[in-house]
């Protein structure tokens, strides 16, 4: 993928090219601020961070490196509203371990202790929070970490869902592992641990009730391992990422825009099941832009892709692991653009962050 | 699924490029009219492929983006009455009305929420006896055979709380005022291959006759849009003026039948306003008097709303195919998908929404491959 690029200019990495956007007119909260899209990144930047403003925030990573005595620990934390509470593939339980067990991962640390909040709904009936919780016990299991505190909260029938959980948790690193998403440079290799798109058609479809021949099932995993394979076969590993609310788009264009540089995808090279190609089309939804709960980016440099790959497709989560794209130096002709992706007839678009919900289309 | 992967073959598709380019001998404008060719193009970069001396407009065939501010604004006011269970497709929860939207309206209080179909919003008012459900009828002949059945079943079912918002719109009166637009440059049409699978293709013939100008029924995926454009320039190249449907998978001559029968039960023909086009003389659909006690603009009075375009969209003239969406001040500045100010912007199908999302923030350099 390199040859492609030798001709790119690399710009200081001062230069910013996001502008603030927008606030979209409203005085109140959107559902689409909670789209994970370029409304939850206005959220955070114009009323959290200056309220909560220091150095670890400032890095926008979904876990926060921090000093705990002379150990450098990782801390992260998730809260999960999904409806319906069970779909097929797993329920609000094992996705809110593998939730916060995947944030931990993604920064490199090995994930310990989680705790776990749950805001109950008057009227859930108890043997479906035994069924979540039961999902909880075997995920944590799975994931090799232990929920060692936690809080129960219960609000009057019609206030929630049934059940809301938030869990937190910490990690530990093994020494030299340093990931930043401002790490990536010209010439690395984007890396995909499998199809895309599974966790948000299979919600979406249970939601509006459609069917198809093979239904479509959340990915939901714990990815603490492959994360581990992945940096014992290139301790170098710049990123890693799970793709959750807002899809691969929205995770490679937050890490072209923290990085400095641009990122080219190969329409052809990014894998969809069938099914979920099929529901995107029918809803008019794009996958890139479809969340995932049990796949991550790799972004490592170019001479260690091939050792990465070939240990990625050992692991139970990372079989069908692929080369997606290449990390570029932004050239001056397309100085606004973080995301392209050649077409799978050979032309080019710019792949932009989602604003909001991605919202079905009439026809 | 099939229809994906057969009708997005790339060599096919290059093959299908270099029959065009080599049957372009002239520089020629065409229209396609539908939001959903204008995506496709767009998406798959079908428009990056083609020589450069073959222009294409992006017409005024998506639904959402004509859709009049005043419709818009009665929607949010007739949502924000208490006993009201708005009922829409997705994209139009976002459309801008004077001062806000129904995503908004939602925010504030209203119960506004997304189906599929309006059939969905029928079971709606049935499961909830107690409150008022308003479906959005929204469209072009596409939509219009389902939003008819709607009406239909909730007679069936003896319901008095289901009731439609209705702005549909029409096609062929469409096309003919563009060409009798006097600065029109449009020399040929690809006609939007799903509103002929409904009405068939015969409706375009006197258009044809009338203004010589070539239609070509198309459909939406990169192979479809392709050969639409060949035959097309096939037919502008040869002088020809008439329809060629050029997606007999699903478009017979007749169309479906059954549903203009429908249609014709529920709707009758109305002049209607187009955002950004104006009145166009019986280019609408309002619903039929045998069906009107299902009007939500008889049943709720939203008439004291006041509506306002914004004055430097320049929306009107890009759904004409006027101008590009980069060729207005406001695109990307004032006007970008987080704050659109005309309709063409808020449609993932719009052709301003298209450009912005797809980066063409200014005229191309040229070919790319």
């Amino acid at each position: 993928m390199n040859r492609h690029q030798s001709d790119e200019r690399v710009l200081p990495s001062t230069v910013t090219w996001s502008c603030p956007t927008p606030l979209v007119n409203s005085d109140r909260v959107l559902i689409g601020h909670g789209g994970g899209g370029k409304l939850t990144a206005d959220l955070i930047s114009r009323i959290f961070l200056p309220h909560f403003k220091n150095a670890h925030l400032d890095r926008l990573c979904d876990a926060a490196t921090v000093a705990a005595g002379s150990a450098q620990v990782a801390l992260a934390t998730d809260a999960f509203v999904v409806r319906p509470l069970f779909f097929p593939g797993g329920n609000i339980g094992d996705l809110a371990v593998n939730g916060t067990v995947n944030d931990l991962a993604m920064s490199g640390a090995v994930p310990r202790y989680l705790t776990a909040s749950f805001v109950l709904e008057e009227g859930l009936l108890l043997s479906e929070l035994e069924a979540i919780v039961g999902s909880m016990g075997r995920a944590a299991k799975r994931a090799g970490v232990e929920i060692v505190a936690g809080d129960t909260k219960v609000v009057e029938r019609g206030r929630g869902d049934g059940c809301y959980i938030s869990t937190a948790g910490v990690g530990a690193f093994a020494p030299g592992i340093d990931l930043d998403p401002r790490h990536a440079q010209p010439g690395d290799v984007v890396l995909l641990s499998g199809t895309i798109g599974e966790h948000g058609m299979a919600i979406m479809s249970v939601r509006e009730g459609l069917e198809f021949e093979s239904p479509i099932v959340s990915d939901s995993a714990p990815l603490n391992g492959l994360a581990q394979t992945i940096l014992r076969a290139c301790p170098d590993t710049r990123v890693l990422r799970d793709p959750t609310r807002g899809g691969v788009a929205t995770a490679l264009i937050e890490i072209a825009q923290a990085a400095g540089v641009g990122i080219q995808l190969e329409e052809t090279a990014v894998p969809v099941q069938p099914p979920v190609a099929a529901a995107c089309e029918l809803l008019g939804i794009d996958p890139l832009y479809v969340a995932n709960e049990g796949k991550l980016l790799a972004i490592v440099p170019p001479d260690d892709a091939d050792a990465v790959l070939a240990a990625m497709r050992q692991h139970e989560y990372g079989r069908e692991a692929v080369v997606v794209g290449a990390v570029v130096g932004r050239s001056e002709l397309e100085s606004s653009v973080a995301l392209t992706m050649r077409t799978s007839l050979g032309a080019r678009r710019v792949i932009s962050m989602p604003i909001g919900e991605q919202l079905p289309r009439i026809c | 699924m099939k229809y994906l992967h057969e009708f997005r073959n790339s060599r096919q598709a290059q093959a299908l490029v270099q029959s065009i380019h080599r049957v372009t001998t002239r520089p020629w404008t065409m229209m396609e009219v539908c939001g959903g060719q204008t995506h496709s193009i767009i998406r798959n970069g079908i428009d990056q492929l083609l020589p450069d001396n073959l222009e294409l407009v992006h017409g005024p065939g998506c639904p959402v983006c004509v859709t009049p501010v005043k419709v818009i604004d009665r929607a949010i006011a007739i949502a924000a009455q208490p006993e009201v269970m708005f009922c829409s497709f997705g994209d139009m929860l976002r459309v801008p009305g004077t001062t806000g939207d129904l995503l908004q309206a939602r925010a504030a209080g209203a119960d506004v929420r997304i189906v599929y179909s309006p059939l969905d919003a029928v079971t709606l008012a049935k499961k909830h006896p107690d409150r008022q459900v308003v479906f959005l009828a929204i469209g072009f002949e596409t939509t219009a055979p389902a939003n008819a059945m709607a009406v239909k079943l909730a007679r069936q079912l003896g319901l008095t709380n289901f009731s439609l918002l209705v702005s549909h719109v029409r096609v062929p009166p469409a096309l003919r005022a563009l060409m009798t637009a006097p600065d029109h440059r449009v020399q040929g049409f690809l006609a939007a291959g799903h509103v002929c699978t409904v009405m068939g293709w015969q409706e375009y013939l006197p258009i044809v006759a009338q203004y010589e100008v070539p239609i070509v029924v198309t459909g939406f995926e990169p192979l479809d849009v392709l050969e639409g454009i060949r035959r097309l320039v096939t037919l502008l190249e040869s002088g020809q003026s008439c329809v060629e449907n050029a997606y007999d998978r699903a478009v017979v001559d007749q169309g479906n039948k059954l549903a203009q029968a429908t249609i014709r039960e529920v709707f009758q023909t109305t002049d209607c306003e187009w955002r950004g086009l104006g009145v166009i003389p019986q280019s609408g659909w309002c619903l039929a008097d045998a069906y009107a006690d299902f009007d939500a603009d008889k049943r709720f009075d939203v008439s004291e709303v006041q509506s306002e375009e914004s004055t430097i969209c320049r929306s009107g003239e890009v759904l004409c195919g006027l101008i590009k969406p980069y060729e207005c001040a406001a695109f990307g500045h004032q006007c970008t998908p987080e704050t659109p100010l005309g309709a063409t912007m808020v449609s993932s199908e719009g052709a301003c929404a298209a450009y912005y999302l797809y980066g063409r923030h200014e005229k191309p350099r040229g070919s790319i491959v």
